[in-house]
């Protein structure tokens, strides 16, 4: 088990202006799964560039030693032919190709330069059977849903004689129970003596599979823990990624005591139905209704695929699904949401799921963001007050601290948590009553979690009402109010904060 | 590591070749312009730069140049407009017809032929923006049928002449009101009025951003730019004021160049049609009518051809059934040679405007030197490759 496969000494990267790493030290032993964790932008991927040869050796100092042999990548070929391959967070895969196609894309089974399909199947056949997944070669990747995906990105991997496979944030788009199936296969190939590098932000998952870990912070390792060696607490890991104590995850809201909590109704949906857009026989949401008050936050739990962004998403502004019936109640008047402009107008906000394709336009300004869903606030007959506008987004970044020079940088040089910083700023410049957030912490790391939060809790004590999906369970249970559990397009059960639990949320879904 | 925090403020005391070095992208084709210019002055010279090769060059160029202001907002929004070449012949031979078959008034021929236009536009716009067909497919029908009924409108023939007063559209000048003539002070009037505004805008926004401490323009950077832009301006006016004084199409283009700059630039329908092109799913999600902005940039490039198609007829006072051909993609060329993105979402009237006067000047300084129509469009090819690739290699650099 003392045998080094992988060592990274004294690893040192500048970009200009930058030090984005600054020697770091990695040490992975042979067949162990070790756990790669720190903030976004704390260096783990730049870190992983300089491992898969991204970043050639020459660009940086230091030294890698695999199987004790330096290693002097020129790119990600060299480093693939010594059996280290890297699976990223965005798929590297070609939806309108077969399983088979992509598994053997650019490492085709030739003969004579001609493709020798039978061939392909069979191994692509076995290489399936590897993975437990049991699909015919010649499907096409895009008809799979992501876990299926993240699968077959994985047996591409063993195509490949893996030896150190790297995942980076292999779970984050995929729900509990294929991110369980995905880390049980890390602990089958690591008794196949496979070792792996698992870049991950989940804690539970590093408790449940790491044997060791190496925290990285602001482009330093801080920590490295040997989990069988000692026993590692959540809290310390956090501790160690963001540098200071957290002595909660979840902030505390001052409205949860008073005696008015929680306030006057704000939004109740009734009997709620809706129809696939192209399939219209296939019924997706089935009699939904739920309620929110006044300050208060209700959670949607339920898997992905369970309905939760549809539902969101027809309430508002019919922006999914077809032949939608039902009605939606807004401070007690029966509400217009047939179209997003009045949805917005009757006080509705939907921070969606995937900030960067539906959220943000990328290439303009955080000032150009912020105002888009309420221009009229800034804009008198159709001509906008640059000042105003100006003043409006700067005291967005002021008031939820998003961390850039100024209000003219365009949103795509910022970390994940400042984009979705700026995306709160255009809903809350949108001035709802109701904000519906979809997985409003996905992708961004502990600290900037944390500022979120008190975001969300600032918005509940200022009367609004949220309505906060996510598949984090703890995340819900530490911030709602009230959760609703959601399976297969229905709600199958309620419970308040005081009595909601992971095991009661998972049973609910389970015996639906 | 993928993004990192931009946390590098903006210098305290800005150089003014750091602020170049950042700003190349907005000067760059500008300053390629005027090298371009001083090149073919010298090559020619001085014949580029006389007043009445200047006034051709205007009157030659105004076409594409009101037409690159539509194609801006159509590239901008992501999309892309092929039938423009067409409908600059079908609205030149719409007006012939309706002018010297039909004996119309030109009072009544030019809001027509500016209507039809707007509906040609919204029909392609409708396919595109409420069927979802792409532009490219819908454009791509229109410039053949559009070309088709050009030709079976003037059943194959060249009509024309135009009377006189449809004329004036396009070589008509504006009189000098002072009664001197030659130079002709109204001119000279207007260059000056044009250039003091323009001088004046710039001071105010200076002033307003210098008030909320986001300017980073070094203040000898902006008197050189100001002072350089007016003197190019009143010394330009100076030119024509020695030949015939401003033309008409002159002051149409100079007037329109203001109204789209400023939609572009201060009004919410040109804020959202950038962020339609730069994010349409995102742009709906905002409350957007994305499907409706879309709709009338068509119907808006549609109007801007037809009018483009009114001056080209008027400046050969004939109407033929080869008049616009290929004039799409002197128009597109234009767009991206002045910096527009080819995904949408980027671009600025000024630029295709600048875009449209290098492509102009190339044409004009070349057909001066004699040089072939072969080798001018394989230098006017290589020009608009190499702008494009100017752009991408700055934008690649900035990151």
């Amino acid at each position: 088990m003392e045998n080094i496969i992988l060592e990274m000494r004294g690893i040192t990267k500048t970009f200009p202006g930058v030090k984005a790493l600054d020697s770091v030290n990695l040490k992975v032993r042979e067949g162990e799964i070790h756990a790669l964790v720190g903030e976004n932008g704390a260096g783990k991927s730049t870190l992983m560039k300089v491992l898969s040869g991204v970043y050639p050796y020459g660009s940086y100092d230091g030294d890698i030693l695999f199987n004790n042999e330096t290693a002097r990548f020129s790119g990600i070929t060299d480093s693939e032919a010594k059996g280290i391959i890297i699976i990223h967070q965005e798929l590297a895969l070609v939806p309108l190709l077969s399983i088979a196609e992509n598994l053997f894309l650019g490492n085709e089974n030739l003969d004579n330069g001609v493709i020798n399909w039978p061939k392909t199947y069979a191994r692509t056949q076995s290489l399936l059977e590897k993975v437990g997944f049991k699909e015919s070669p010649s499907t096409l990747l895009g008809q799979l849903g992501v876990g299926k995906q993240q699968l077959v990105e994985i047996a591409k991997a063993l195509a490949k004689d893996v030896k150190l496979l790297i995942l980076d944030e292999p779970t984050s788009a995929l729900q509990e129970n294929d991110s369980a199936k995905l880390l049980d296969l890390l602990l089958e190939f690591k008794a196949q003596g496979i070792s792996s590098i698992l870049i991950t932000h989940k804690l539970n998952e590093i408790s449940r599979v790491a044997d060791s870990i190496t925290v990285i912070r602001d482009g330093q390792s801080v920590s490295t823990l040997d989990c069988h060696a000692q026993a590692i607490s959540e809290e310390d890991i956090i501790r160690d990624m963001v540098g200071r104590d957290m002595a909660h995850r979840y902030p505390t809201r001052d409205n949860a005591s008073d005696d008015s909590h929680p306030g006057k109704m704000l939004m109740e949906v009734v009997a709620w139905n809706v129809w696939h857009p192209d399939a219209l026989d296939r019924q997706i949401i089935h009699d939904i209704c739920f309620h929110v008050r006044a300050g208060e936050v209700v959670g949607i739990a339920g898997l992905m695929g369970s309905g939760r962004t549809e539902l969101a998403m027809s309430l508002f502004g019919q922006s999914y699904g077809k032949n939608i019936q039902g009605e939606v109640r807004l401070r007690g008047d029966i509400a217009d949401l047939s179209t997003v402009p009045n949805a917005i107008k009757s006080g509705l906000a939907y921070v969606t799921e995937d900030r960067k394709e539906l959220g943000l336009i990328l290439e303009e300004t955080i000032q150009i963001n912020t105002t888009l869903a309420n221009l009229n606030g800034v804009s008198s007959q159709g001509i906008i007050d640059e000042n105003i506008e100006r003043k409006v987004s700067e005291d967005y970044r002021k008031a939820l601290n998003i961390r850039t020079p100024s209000v003219f940088q365009k949103v795509m040089n910022l970390s994940g948590g400042n984009q979705q910083k700026v995306v709160l700023s255009k809903w809350l410049y949108s001035q709802p009553d109701v904000l519906i957030l979809d997985e409003p912490t996905r992708g961004i790391d502990v600290g900037a979690k944390f500022e979120i939060y008190s975001i969300i809790n600032q918005l509940a004590d200022d009367g609004k009402g949220v309505v906060m999906i996510s598949s984090e369970m703890p995340e819900l249970l530490g911030m709602c109010d009230r959760i609703y559990v959601m399976n297969e397009g229905r709600f199958v059960g309620e419970l308040e904060q005081a009595d909601a639990s992971q095991e009661k949320i998972m049973s609910m879904i389970v015996k639906a | 590591m993928t993004t990192k925090e931009t946390t590098s403020a903006v210098p305290a005391a800005p150089s003014v070749t750091h602020y170049l070095k950042t700003h190349v992208r907005d000067y760059g084709m500008l300053i390629a312009l005027v090298v371009i210019m001083a090149m073919f002055e010298f090559l020619t010279d001085g014949t580029l730069m006389r007043p009445v090769n200047l006034t051709n060059l205007f009157l030659q160029n105004s076409y594409i140049i009101i037409m690159a202001i539509g194609m801006l907002l159509v590239i901008v929004a992501g999309h892309i407009d092929l039938s423009v070449g067409s409908v600059v012949g079908f609205i030149g031979a719409l007006a012939a017809v309706m002018s010297v078959n039909y004996d119309l008034p030109t009072i009544i021929v030019v809001p027509v032929c500016l209507l039809v236009g707007l509906i040609i536009g919204g029909l392609q716009g409708y396919w595109i923006a409420y069927w979802k067909i792409p532009a490219f497919i819908v454009t791509l029908a229109g410039m053949l049928v559009f070309r088709g009924l050009t030709l079976a409108l003037l059943e194959g023939q060249s009509v024309g002449p135009f009377p006189k007063s449809f004329q004036l559209l396009s070589t008509g000048f504006i009189p000098d009101v002072f009664g001197v003539g030659r130079p002709n002070v109204t001119a000279l009037v207007l260059g000056i009025l044009a250039a003091s505004t323009i001088v004046f805008l710039a001071a105010r926004s200076r002033a307003q951003s210098l008030k909320y401490g986001i300017q980073d323009e070094p203040f000898s950077f902006f008197l050189v730019k100001n002072a350089l832009i007016a003197a190019a301006i009143i010394y330009l006016s100076y030119l024509l004021s020695t030949y015939r004084g401003l033309p008409n199409v002159l002051i149409t283009m100079a007037v329109l160049i203001a109204i789209y700059t400023f939609v572009t630039n201060s009004t919410t329908i040109g804020r959202r049609i950038y962020a339609l092109g730069g994010n349409v799913k995102a742009a709906k999600l905002s409350g957007i009518n994305t499907e409706r902005l879309t709709f009338l940039t068509f119907a808006n490039m549609g109007m801007l051809a037809a009018l483009a198609g009114l001056i080209f007829a008027a400046r050969l006072n004939t109407a033929t059934p080869k008049a616009g051909f290929a004039f799409e993609l002197d128009v597109i060329a234009a767009v991206f040679i002045g910096g527009a993105s080819m995904t949408g979402g980027v671009g600025k009237v000024i630029g295709a405007v600048i875009g449209a006067f290098i492509m102009g000047v190339m044409n004009n300084g070349m057909s001066i030197l004699g040089i072939g129509i072969d080798w001018q469009q394989v230098i006017k090819g290589l020009v608009l490759l190499a702008a494009v690739v100017f752009d991408v290699y700055n934008k690649q650099k900035a990151r």
